[in-house]
């Protein structure tokens, strides 16, 4: 169903879309009648109305809309009168005549906004097509491929690159026939009026088009260099922030900035000649334009005046070669997007060619394909060549029972990566073949060894999605069930599938459930949370996924049942941090104290900001209702002093730090770029006195002191004095709060759930005490406990797996990515398991563990895993050792290991 | 509870006694003041090396588990640092310390302590230095075992 891609563009625009283009046709054609009759019209009205040539006398009338046609010759000649007309007198035939004139005028832009709008589709529809095909074959690229070609550079390509294409497909064949129609219908105006005037008219505007293109190609030259070098350009840029490591190591940034900037010098230049030029068409093509006029004036003037053209013919034609020009400057134009958009096209199309492209029915979308589940995996001399013609690996033979655990060893460059990726078909062997269960896994589909095979590398990729999504990703091959619509939304359905329908583009729907729970053992989405649970046991990565619950701010809306089991907890965690040697590990809130372990900021809102749209926790000192409260409650005065002392103190402490230095970020309450400004601020506070600070300085002292936490920061800022006026602006604060601010704000309330907090916060209703050693981890090991008996726990797993990994996900650990990419492979219960140091990045007695559980929940399944630690294959029933890119022996680990061989050296080499 | 007296200790202590004073007011700042009661752990052995202590009241057991049991190397006490040179190796604790009584000390945690060894080579050389006495006293005693063995 995958189109193929046309070397040309005009072929690839033929092909997909001559019907749509054969159906502007006639639109255009009528549009040129009309032209034609609006040309035509000026000079009756003229002529007739104005200048009234046919009333002789006042009272004369005029047939107007009068039908008839004149029979040829062989009919006998004369006229058929078909309609007789209404008689009209002068003044009414001249408004009869513009009323006309004005109905053409509409009736052409209507049929103008048509063909536009179809232009549009035609356009889009093909932008679709192409952007469509061009994503499948990234899809099927082979993955060598992507070791030459940069992410950005083939996103940007889809994206960017051929926008512009879309825009020329719906021009690409309509526009030159309407502008061509326009300008001979006009040209034939012309001649047909006056055929010296014509002669003119030709005369010039063929200067125009023979001179103007010649002058044009130049400029498609220096286009075409730009957009390399900007390519280039976006390239570099993105290689120096990958490797910005290097650079800072090297001391190499002069280096890069002198190469960027000579880059940047090259793209200035061709830029310079393409104003230059442009600019020197644009002032030719302007005055060819004015010319013809001026001889219209002088020789249709002499015309007129030796009295062989009348005054209306004069005026249309002149109207007439008015618009002339702007078809023929747009046919140009279109002429230069038609060189510059099929360069773009041919360069993106050879960008997304490769020859080892995977066929598509490799990967046609299958439902439930027949997976092999027993018998024997064998591999018969598999070969790969590399890339200059080397073998990475060679002849490598084996059987093992699908029920086996088997660990592949081997040195650096023996091929073991390689081997791994064959095996789980990501890259196809130059030759022989590898059978699994009697399927051939080499001529299989996507859909069987995407879902007999799971396959885990040593820096596996997370999507920036929930844990959860990245967990079931593997499981999504094929939608499982219709999704059905209604009313509106079955409509915009049924237009979205015609359209994929029209552009060739698949027609599985997206927003239907893919998530196949069978392949994973579970039989609903109840179920699979059970299954996840498990994996997530088995990588040890349930106690993360915990903490990161305990972590999240959770809409108790969302979680029937949540809002009172946290309340539940909270009371049980308040009765044990009341048993002797708990007392202090968390300062509670109340609303009577202050909170030395909180923010100044917590202890004035004494709740915590819903969003930032109303109170923004980062900017409260900007806040207008915050300031009243301050100004009212005298606490104003209170911050500003405690700010410009903490301003002094970070201007003491940061200041002798170089630039970049990781302290200011941990524990400066000013923003490293912000130090100068602060320091200026002081000394115009100790110029000017601190009565006679200004605004903008009094602004920024005063918004220091909101994140101090008087406990962990010591620096005795805020005495039980100032803690007691800020008791009393908590108060201000509440009750004050206009209605409409009531939305912005969570209070503290011991009997409440608060959606905007954590669930920890929440629980513990308090925060736990600095200073107090090991506070943290005994805070931990109690929340454990009472959530275990609150049986809360799966809940808040649950909760933990819609944490947001981020972008590859980062803000997991490099150990948890691992962790949930292997997962993620185990909750699909693959037929083989293929792991490819996916756990080397763990610490060793994590991967001890780790390997042995994984190990333990594939018990009679089969399992590859290439090892980076050699001594770990003894958890392993089979051993296979590689040298260079063949198979140097196999057997038992315990075996091998003190049989001379292979293996026995290379644990003795160390 | 003040920022100076956390200084002053600060300044008393070899490695940082020669970088300049907002440095040592800076490494006050940025480290945790922590409570120990009677008996609890600081650390044990085999824990990842996260942190440097300053003793600033109270005394640590230092002990070194043996297979006949915990053997009670060293008691430090006011002014004493624990754990500096272990943060700088990639090894886990080698031994364990306890509270021996009510403990008040300042935690330094490591990626600080190494910054603050990176920007100042004088703190890097009194490090060195208490390294070389440490290694020239081993040596010592090995050589002390050695000849005993001998005999």
């Amino acid at each position: 169903m995958i189109l193929a891609m046309e070397r040309s563009l005009f072929a690839f625009i033929f092909r997909y879309s001559k019907r749509e283009q054969l159906l502007i046709v006639p639109l255009v054609v009528a549009s040129m009648l009309i032209y034609f009759s609006m040309l035509d019209l000026p000079k009756a009205i003229i002529n007739e109305a104005i200048q009234g040539k046919r009333f002789p006398v006042p009272e004369a009338t005029v047939a107007f809309m009068k039908l008839h046609f004149s029979l040829p010759g062989f009919l006998g000649g004369g006229q058929v009168q078909l309609f007789d007309g209404f008689a009209l007198h002068q003044l009414p035939y001249l408004f009869a005549l513009t009323f006309a004139f004005l109905t053409l005028i509409v009736v052409n832009g209507g049929l103008k906004f048509q063909i536009n709008t179809m232009k549009g589709w035609l356009g889009e529809r093909m932008l679709r097509r192409l952007r469509y095909a061009l994503f499948d074959r990234i899809l099927r690229f082979p993955l060598a491929r992507f070791r030459r070609v940069k992410s950005a550079e083939l996103s940007t390509m889809i994206k960017d690159e051929v926008e512009p294409l879309g825009g020329f497909v719906g021009e690409s064949m309509i526009t030159p026939l309407f502008l061509a129609g326009e300008a001979l219908t006009a040209m034939f105006f012309i001649l047909y009026q006056h055929v010296y005037l014509g002669l003119i008219a030709i005369g010039v505007v063929g200067a125009q088009a023979l001179i103007i293109p010649k002058l044009r190609r130049r400029l498609l030259v220096l286009a075409k260099a730009r957009q390399l070098g900007a390519r280039q350009l976006s390239g570099r840029i993105a290689e120096v922030a990958d490797g910005v490591i290097e650079v800072h190591a090297h001391d190499t940034s002069n280096y890069e900035r002198a190469e960027i900037s000579s880059r940047l010098g090259t793209i200035f230049r061709i830029r310079f000649e393409f104003y230059q030029r442009k600019f020197m068409i644009k002032f030719l093509n302007n005055f060819l334009s004015q010319v013809g006029p001026f001889l219209f004036y002088l020789v249709g003037g002499y015309l007129v005046i030796a009295g062989s053209l009348d005054i209306g013919t004069l005026v249309a034609v002149i109207a007439a070669y008015k618009d002339l020009p702007s078809p023929i400057k747009e046919l140009i134009d279109w002429d230069q997007q038609r060189l510059d958009v099929q360069i773009k096209y041919t360069q993106v199309v050879e960008q997304f060619t490769d020859e080892d492209m995977m066929p598509a029915e490799l990967q046609a979308p299958v439902p439930a394909p027949q997976l092999p589940s027993a018998g024997k995996l064998r591999v018969s001399n598999l070969t790969l060549a590399g890339e200059a013609g080397s073998k990475l690996i060679d002849g490598v033979s084996f059987e093992v029972g699908l029920d086996q655990h088997v660990a592949i060893l081997g040195s650096h460059a023996a091929g073991v990566a390689e081997l791994t990726q064959m095996l789980a078909r990501l890259v196809v062997p130059s030759s022989g073949q590898i059978d699994v269960g009697g399927t051939d896994m080499i001529k299989a589909p996507e859909a069987v060894t995407g879902r007999a095979m799971a396959y885990v590398g040593p820096a596996a990729y997370l999507f920036p999605t929930s844990v959860r999504d990245n967990l079931l990703y593997g499981l999504k091959h094929h939608p499982l069930s219709e999704r059905t619509y209604e009313g509106k939304a079955l409509k915009e359905f049924d237009f979205q599938m015609s359209e994929a329908k029209r552009t060739d583009s698949t027609l599985l729907d997206f927003h239907a459930d893919w998530t196949d729970y069978q392949a994973a053992g579970a039989s609903s989405p109840q179920e699979i949370e059970t299954r996840i649970v498990e994996v997530l046991k088995t990588v040890e990565l349930e106690e993360t996924i915990f903490e990161l619950g305990l972590r999240s701010a959770v809409d108790a809306a969302d979680h029937p049942g949540l809002a009172e089991s946290v309340l539940r907890a909270r009371e049980s965690i308040r009765a044990r941090l009341a048993a002797p040697g708990m007392q202090g590990l968390v300062e509670q809130f109340d609303a009577g104290r202050y909170n030395r372990n909180a923010t100044l900021a917590e202890n004035l809102l004494f709740g915590t900001p819903i969003g930032k749209k109303i109170f923004d926790i980062e900017n409260l000192a900007g806040n207008e209702y915050v300031r009243r409260v301050l100004r009212e409650t005298g606490l104003a005065d209170d911050l500003l002093k405690t700010g410009h002392k903490l301003a002094e103190t970070m201007v003491e402490l940061f200041s002798g730090l170089a630039p970049g230095h990781e302290f200011f970020e941990r524990f400066s309450f000013i923003k490293q770029d912000d130090l100068p400004e602060v320091k200026a601020v002081l000394g115009r506070v100790a110029d000017a006195g601190p009565e006679k600070i200004e605004a903008v300085d009094r602004d920024l002292l005063m918004a220091l002191p909101f994140k101090l936490i008087s406990a962990r920061h010591r620096l005795g800022l805020i005495d039980e004095a100032f803690e007691a006026r800020i008791l009393r602006a908590r108060r201000h604060f509440a009750e004050q709060l206009p209605a409409d601010m009531r939305g912005g704000i969570e209070f503290f309330d011991a009997a409440r759930y608060n959606g905007a907090a954590t669930l920890q916060d929440n629980i513990l209703f308090g925060k736990v005490a600095t200073g107090q050693a090991q506070a943290g981890n005994r805070i931990a090991a109690m929340l454990h406990e009472v959530l275990e008996e609150l049986k809360l726990r799966p809940q808040v797993a649950s909760i933990g797996l819609g944490y947001q990994v981020g972008v590859g996900g980062a803000r997991l650990s490099s150990a948890d990515r691992q962790k949930v990419a292997i997962a993620r492979a185990l909750l699909k219960r693959p037929v083989v398991l293929i792991l490819d140091q996916a756990a080397a990045v763990l610490d060793g007695a994590a991967q001890n563990r780790i390997v042995t559980s994984i190990l333990e929940s594939r018990t009679g399944s089969s399992v590859f895993w290439a090892l980076q630690r050699n001594d770990l294959a003894e958890r392993f029933g089979h051993t296979l050792v590689m040298e260079r890119g063949r198979l140097a022996e196999q057997g038992l680990f315990a075996d091998l290991k003190s049989s001379g061989g292979a293996l026995h050296k290379m644990l003795n080499a160390g | 509870m003040s920022l100076e007296q956390e200084f002053e200790l600060i300044r008393r202590v070899p490695i940082f006694s020669t970088t300049d004073p907002a440095m040592q007011k800076l490494l006050a700042f940025s480290s945790d003041r922590l409570t120990y009661d009677e008996g609890q752990i600081m650390f044990s052995a085999g824990d990842p090396p996260d942190s440097a202590y300053i003793v600033m009241e109270g005394e640590v057991d230092i002990t070194v588990p043996t297979p006949k049991g915990a053997l009670l190397v060293n008691t430090l006490t006011r002014n004493d640092v624990i754990g500096e040179i272990g943060i700088f190796g990639d090894v886990p604790r080698t031994a364990t310390a306890v509270a021996r009584t009510r403990v008040e000390a300042l935690r330094i945690s490591r990626d600080v302590f190494v910054n603050v060894i990176r920007s100042n080579p004088d703190a890097a050389i009194a490090l060195v230095k208490i390294l070389a006495d440490r290694l020239a006293k081993t040596t010592a005693q090995l050589r002390r075992m050695a000849a005993e063995g001998g005999r």
